[in-house]
């Protein structure tokens, strides 16, 4: 974990609002898929650093890629970096997904909008990877998703693949797992949550949530959990240290 | 030029408690410095004021919990902590021995509550108790006892009696007249003050038309809150005669010489640290090149000099 100005190598716009950077930085060969890295804004009157996931490592070129919505001021001044300019970032934070004990397992990685970027770092770790992915309606990742594993997708508007969200995709194809991995909105961690104890399967949630330090000190961005948590001492947990993974069952997400 | 570099004091006092330099990290954003010991080194600062710890483990308040406003935050944490048992067996062993002095800040619904977090400190490695009756988050304690001045000087009476460690009674800015709620502190017998904590606010999500924080409204902090910060300094450290410690808002070293030039004897980082886990050891750094540029040789030459 480190801060540092990380030199951007690239960014483009991969669909509407949607951006793909590519940075440099010294921490690449230790990140693991799941984590992510605050990014700050240059406008020093936006104080806090925007958490965004890691949807690709490259340890040997020293990079990694984050794939994220521009969804307000923040995030529209990172779509405006070009290649040769630093951003100062903050990471790897968090723990990330369980990826070595499950590499040859049938993991199934259920991922919702936004929630997709972080399931291609996953997939690029994995011996048989099988994407279930829902969009609202224009695509994005899909070319980088179909080289990393097999996929099935959902658009709300039925302009691709299957007509309605990932929990469509998941019961209308036949799709066998031992682990899934789920990363989106809270109704579908909600929903994938109730479909994997249903199933009896492993399941794996990446929790989303404001943060301000990213690092466990502020508890801003607490999630609630089913049992007393050891560091809290009460039902939360810190969803930038403890988190942002977390076995769907020790997340209460009512 | 090395000749011409003199030797640059920068410790200060507050209630017989001597400190390396002026600048400690405010209650709430610092934890209890074991997160930021991975960037900070804790000897460089001052003082390390931890997280508020009550009798028992507080839950706080439902998420969202933060949201950013314009050169500010607003926060409605609710004080959540993991009690005084977990803190004396795993957060305080963590702060002892770190050549820093540690100033525990408590919290509480009652004032039985603040009492035993106040008995179970009694020897112990903690140098000063920071009293935090100005929460803007939390319904009952906390600002409840902070917003009365009768309420404040019966409440530090008490914690005076019990209280093996000098106490320092964090204020409210949430009152019409922050010298009354100074003055009431110092008739209860306090050792110091510290100021100002958060000003309660509020921000609307207008396209989910809802309030952006779970609790309605929050306190606000950040360089937003400043001007309103160094007001109040300045105010409470003329109308009263113990130490001042003045915090709020404050990003730079310019900002802390401000509120040491408006009287405070100490200055707290806050919201800042979450920008820059450093923040608090470059801005006493800060302090002491500005000494050094200015020719002066005492950081407490710099205290109260605006009058």
């Amino acid at each position: 974990m480190i801060k540092e100005n990380a030199v951007v190598i690239s960014q483009e716009k991969i669909a509407s609002g949607i951006y793909s950077l590519v940075l440099g930085v010294t921490f690449a060969e230790e990140a693991v898929p799941g984590q992510f890295v605050s990014v700050y804004c240059r406008d020093a009157s936006r104080l806090m650093p925007r958490p965004i996931s890691l949807c690709e490592i490259f340890p040997d070129r020293g990079a990694v890629r984050l794939v994220y919505r521009v969804a307000g001021a923040g995030t529209e001044e990172f779509s405006r970096l070009h290649s040769g300019e630093t951003a100062e970032i903050m990471g790897p934070l968090g723990n990330g997904f369980p990826i070595e004990e499950n590499r040859d397992k049938k993991v199934l990685l259920i991922g919702g909008g936004i929630g997709i970027p972080p399931l291609l770092a996953c997939a690029e770790k994995l011996s048989h990877p099988v994407f279930a992915v829902g969009y609202r309606s224009e695509t994005y990742l899909l070319a980088d998703l179909k080289k990393a594993g097999q996929v099935h997708a959902a658009t709300e508007d039925g302009s691709y693949g299957i007509c309605g969200n990932v929990m469509d995709v998941i019961c209308s194809v036949p799709l066998e797992a031992d682990v899934i991995f789920a990363c989106g909105p809270k109704p579908m961690l909600k929903a994938v949550k109730a479909y994997a104890e249903k199933n009896a399967i492993e399941c794996w949630i990446s929790m989303e949530e404001r943060m301000a330090c990213g690092i466990g000190a502020c508890l801003g961005c607490v999630c609630k959990t089913t049992e007393i948590n050891s560091h809290s001492m009460v039902r939360n947990a810190r969803v930038c240290k403890d988190g942002p993974v977390f076995k769907a069952g020790e997340v209460d997400l009512s | 030029m090395k000749s011409g570099i003199r030797e640059i004091k920068m410790e200060t006092e507050i209630a017989g408690i001597k400190m390396k330099n002026p600048v400690m990290t405010a209650s709430g954003t610092f934890g209890s410095g074991m997160e930021y010991s991975d960037f900070e080194d804790l000897s460089l600062l001052g003082a390390v004021v931890t997280k508020g710890v009550a009798s028992v483990p507080w839950s706080g308040n439902p998420s969202p919990r933060i949201c950013e406003t314009a050169s500010g935050l607003l926060n409605a944490i609710g004080l959540q902590n993991p009690g005084i048992d977990v803190f004396l067996k795993r957060d305080l062993p963590f702060l002892t021995g770190k050549g820093t002095r540690i100033i525990v800040n408590v919290c509480g619904h009652t004032e039985e509550e603040y009492l035993e977090v106040v008995e179970r400190l009694k020897d112990t490695s903690a140098d000063l108790l920071e009293i935090n009756i100005s929460c803007p988050n939390v319904k009952e304690g906390g600002i409840a006892f902070g917003q009365d001045p009768g309420a404040i000087e019966k409440i530090t009476k008490s914690v005076k009696k019990h209280a093996s460690q000098p106490v320092i009674m964090k204020l409210s800015p949430n009152v019409t007249d922050i010298k009354e709620s100074a003055r009431a502190a110092e008739a209860g017998g306090a050792d110091a003050i510290s100021l100002i904590n958060t000003l309660t606010g509020m921000k609307i999500d207008i396209h989910k038309r809802a309030f952006a924080l779970a609790n309605k409204t929050g306190g606000l902090s950040g360089p937003a809150i400043k001007p309103v910060a160094l007001r109040m300094v300045y105010e409470a450290a003329h109308a009263v005669s113990i130490p001042v410690i003045g915090m709020g808002g404050i990003s730079c070293a310019d900002d802390a010489i401000e509120f040491l030039m408006a009287g405070a004897r100490a200055v707290s980082v806050g919201t800042e640290n979450f920008r820059n886990p450093c923040a608090a050891s470059e801005i006493a750094g800060g302090i002491r090149d500005f000494l050094q540029e200015n020719h002066i040789t005492d950081v407490r030459d710099i205290i109260d000099v605006v009058k």
